[in-house]
């Protein structure tokens, strides 16, 4: 056990799996001898070597396409696209190709691809470098998305992630890279894939988020303790397929829910959260649905953050506004 | 100030002739070029254009009938398409588009699957354990990106296999056409990249897609080594690709060709009209360049093809067709919770809730 940033815990994940399986092959924009723009490859070219670990022409469509590729002649790809910005090059791989090739073989192929991709805001990034748009991933049919909020999660998630045989789209929030250390086992461990996590439980209102917004989240509920509203705090974690069994367990516990996310209200994934509770869980509501998210505009300029992006306020103006309903 | 010659900087100027082996006659015109075939072999491969002819004409007649769904003509494309699949081997990997059937089945695929992909049955893409290729690719230029990553896979493993890919003169012109090629070229990895021009990318003539005077000039771009070759010409398009899928198989890298051809039929059988775009005099002129004749022509010289053999050929055939029609008829009703059971390896409770859901519904 070790103390250890995220970041950390993500490149533990990618030596462990690089070294438990042949197949595992990590590439991307400077991910070899450079270790990764944010150093989440650091030392994996060194130690496995450049036909394991290697860099790629800048071109996204081409990356994802690579791994498609190579996943057909049995391998286990682990792409990164340098910033989740840079999506939109590599799209029809990742939507058109990659979530829908077992379908399109109707089952008699698999594609055990995990793209990792950063994104996230509050490091005054330049554009298109912290735009969250989970929620355009998370309406592709065929594809988990994985979001962890802290360096245990991200680190077990990451190898269930490697070692599924489907494909996965990995979040990594920039701001929680190297903002918090945890105790992080040595070895290989997995958390379980389509399965959330109460980050703190609670009785009186339900607050349930993913990502970076788990920290202004469960930072909340600690001030809301002391005004004697006890929040429990559900991570999602896997954003989809949602694990709507915690979902509804949750509401059905507090009676009141608070979906708290980053990403522009029309996207995300609250949106499907909200309409899972109205179909399946409104007779345990005592209060509509909160919801914190950012406004609907593209993302910011980076001086502009501050007063765009959602924050431990307005998670609390909202859960007060729930709960005294 | 000296004056650049930008003339110098074309690699093609587009006078250059597509190489050739046979005149239209079926005299061998150029001897240097001619491919080491035994006559079994031009035989077979001549049998392998005409079983496309057929099976495009058949289907055709099928899709009227309303039997067969999405079918893309390959009547003229026979050399282009069946000669360069000739030159590659069963461990080859194929990642061809929507108008390279004839080359997925005589790669193993059985034509009753190949009708069922075409009817929208999804046992049509069930493939079989052993087949080295990808369905059919809908998104332009996506099959081109991944046969970088296919072909270096096969380098990976040690094989001396290639990872081989067909796209149209308009697909030239997608970005992932570029990527695909440059990745190949930036890996070393043994890919072998075809180009079927058929002058128009629906309605859309060849000279739209790019100021290139050639599409095989392309390859110059991503560093490979580019031949444009005469694609109604089956011993020219195998002599070619033969060549550059030992080249690319012995580790050189990848080869980009483009076979110049033309369909006779419609961009596909969907509704697209070429009477709205194309001459009856182009198109008279282009059947004067058969493929199929051409080689018969040169067969029938060396004695190694009659009347006879070909109406026998032709009947076997359209037995096949028969057979085939006969199992995709025969196929089960599509059912929504086998399609869910298909989407992932680990099914997610959130899929697991709706099969029981369909399941339910059609027991009924």
């Amino acid at each position: 056990m070790a103390k250890i940033t995220m970041v950390k815990a993500v490149t533990d994940a990618l030596d462990e799996e690089l070294a438990r399986d042949e197949n595992v092959e990590v590439f991307g924009e400077d991910v070899g001898k450079n270790g990764g723009v944010f150093r989440a490859t650091d030392g994996l070219q060194a130690k496995f070597g450049e036909d394991r670990v290697y860099d790629t022409p800048l071109a996204e469509s081409g990356i994802i396409a690579l791994a498609n590729g190579l996943a057909t002649q049995g391998l286990r790809p682990v792409p990164e696209i340098q910033f989740s910005g840079f999506i939109f090059e590599a799209f029809d791989e990742i939507a058109g190709q990659m979530a829908r090739q077992r379908f399109r073989h109707s089952g008699s192929r698999t594609y055990p691809v995990t793209i990792r991709s950063p994104y996230g805001g509050g490091v005054n990034a330049i554009e298109l470098h912290s735009d969250d748009f989970s929620g355009l991933l998370a309406q592709i049919p065929g594809l988990r998305v994985v979001v962890p909020s802290d360096p245990y999660d991200a680190k077990g998630l990451l190898i269930s992630s490697i070692r599924s045989d489907d494909p996965v789209f990995f979040l990594e929030h920039l701001k929680l890279y190297r903002s918090f250390r945890q105790e992080v086992p040595d070895e290989a461990y997995t958390v379980p894939l389509d399965k959330a996590a109460v980050k703190r439980e609670g009785k009186d209102v339900s607050i349930i988020t993913y990502g970076y917004m788990v920290r202004e989240s469960l930072a909340a509920a600690e001030d809301l303790a002391k005004e004697g509203i006890d929040v429990e705090v559900l991570d999602l974690r896997t954003i989809s397929p949602l694990d709507e069994d915690a979902i509804l367990e949750t509401v059905k516990k507090t009676g009141h829910v608070v979906l708290v996310q980053e990403a522009p209200l029309q996207g995300g994934v609250s949106g499907q959260v909200a309409a899972l509770i109205a179909q399946q869980g409104v007779l345990s509501l005592d209060a509509p649905i909160g919801r914190v998210a950012a406004p609907d505009t593209p993302y910011p300029v980076s001086d502009a953050e501050g007063v765009w992006l959602p924050n431990k306020q307005d998670i609390i103006d909202e859960v007060k506004k729930t709960v005294n309903f | 100030m000296k004056k650049l010659d930008f003339e110098s900087l074309k690699y093609y100027t587009g006078d250059e002739k597509p190489f050739q082996v046979l005149s239209q006659d079926g005299e061998v015109v150029d001897k240097d070029l001619m491919p080491d075939l035994t006559d079994e072999q031009l035989v077979d491969l001549f049998k392998e254009m005409i079983w496309s002819r057929v099976v495009g004409d058949r289907s055709t007649k099928l899709n009227r009938q309303g039997r067969l769904g999405f079918i893309a003509p390959t009547q003229g494309q026979e050399a282009s398409e069946m000669a360069s699949n000739y030159a590659m081997e069963k461990d080859d990997f194929l990642a061809g588009a929507y108008r390279d059937i004839p080359q997925l089945v005589k790669h193993g695929l059985p034509l009753a699957q190949a009708f069922m992909w075409s009817k929208g049955h999804y046992n049509g893409t069930k493939f079989p354990e052993e087949l080295k290729a990808l369905p059919p690719q809908i998104i332009i230029g996506a099959q081109y990106a991944q046969t970088a990553g296919i072909a270096l896979g096969l380098k990976k493993k040690g094989t001396k296999n290639v990872a081989y890919s067909y796209t149209g003169d308009g697909g030239t012109s997608q970005g992932d056409f570029y990527e695909g090629i440059n990745f190949a070229g930036a890996f070393h990895a043994p890919a072998v990249f075809i180009v079927q021009n058929n002058g128009y990318g629906i309605s859309v003539p060849r000279a739209k897609q790019t100021a290139a005077p050639t599409l095989a000039q392309k390859g110059v771009a991503a560093g490979l080594p580019c031949f444009q070759v005469d694609g109604m010409d089956a011993l020219a398009v195998y002599a070619t690709v033969k060549q550059a899928r030992d080249y690319a198989a012995e580790g050189n890298g990848p080869v980009l060709i483009e076979t110049l051809t033309y369909r006779y039929g419609a961009h596909t059988l969907s509704g697209d009209d070429p009477s709205r775009y194309r001459s009856s005099d182009e198109e008279a002129e282009w059947h004067a360049k058969d493929p199929i004749e051409r080689m018969r022509n040169f067969l029938t010289k060396k004695g190694l093809w009659t009347e006879e053999q070909e109406n026998a050929y032709v009947d076997e055939v359209n037995a096949e067709v028969d057979a085939a029609v006969k199992e995709l008829e025969s196929q089960p009703a599509q059912t929504v919770s086998e399609m869910l059971k298909f989407e992932f390896v680990d099914t997610p409770a959130t899929i697991q809730k709706q099969i029981k859901k369909y399941e339910e519904k059609e027991a009924k």
